[in-house]
């Protein structure tokens, strides 16, 4: 599931010049507060047994609060997938980058 | 608070943090629901891919059927949709955010 959403959203890096990658350091510090949070969440809900995973069907490495490598993974792919979809729909059509930075914008 | 009271609360403060935290809401934005429109498919596929059962009669994630409202949507909780579009939503917001200070703007 994870390589499907790389393979699904990586390519609008190349192929759509997003440069979303290339501007790394502003995707992450976009990407890192938003991941602590739901990682938080994460956390309670397997130690409360809201949801669980099936043992057998995982790479079987877990990090702090048992929260398995997929997940953190999960919240670094996931929403970097989200940011290069944005950023691949205004490349494609830039008009909808109108008024993107408001009263900034020529900054 | 089981999943349900922890989802909606996220979708709820996602969305408030757009429209009155972060200038240029998104929400209000068309490049933001085309980019949820392509985003939300696949989101059903994926979440499809990790919660129907298997040949063991296991998925790999699986629900507490006390912790769910018990709606489902592709086989996932109706709840993995409200935990999406604020994970998403959130990150696109971060990103904007960033890109409006002026850090690494530009492609």
């Amino acid at each position: 599931m994870l390589a499907f959403t790389v393979f699904g959203s990586f390519w609008l890096e190349i192929f759509l010049k997003t440069s979303v990658l290339k501007r790394w350091k502003r995707a992450l510090i976009s990407i890192l507060p938003i991941s602590f949070l739901f990682l938080v969440w994460d956390a309670y809900a397997i130690a409360q047994g809201h949801w669980f995973f099936n043992r057998d069907r995982m790479l079987g490495i877990y990090g702090p609060f048992d929260i398995p490598l997929e997940e953190f993974l999960f919240f670094i792919i996931v929403p970097m997938a989200a940011i290069l979809t944005i950023e691949g729909v205004t490349t494609v059509k830039p008009h909808l980058r109108e008024k993107e930075f408001g009263k900034d914008e020529n900054k | 608070m089981i999943y349900s009271d922890i989802a909606i609360a996220a979708f709820c403060i996602s969305i408030i943090v757009d429209l009155f935290v972060f200038k240029n809401s998104l929400l209000t934005r068309l490049a933001f629901w085309l980019s949820y429109m392509i985003i939300l498919p696949f989101q059903l596929l994926t979440n499809w891919w990790l919660t129907h059962n298997r040949s063991d009669g296991k998925a790999i994630v699986m629900y507490d059927p006390d912790s769910i409202i018990g709606i489902r949507i592709a086989s996932a909780p109706l709840e993995d949709l409200l935990f999406g579009f604020a994970l998403i939503l959130s990150v696109m917001g971060m990103w904007e955010f960033w890109g409006r200070r002026g850090f690494q703007r530009s492609k």
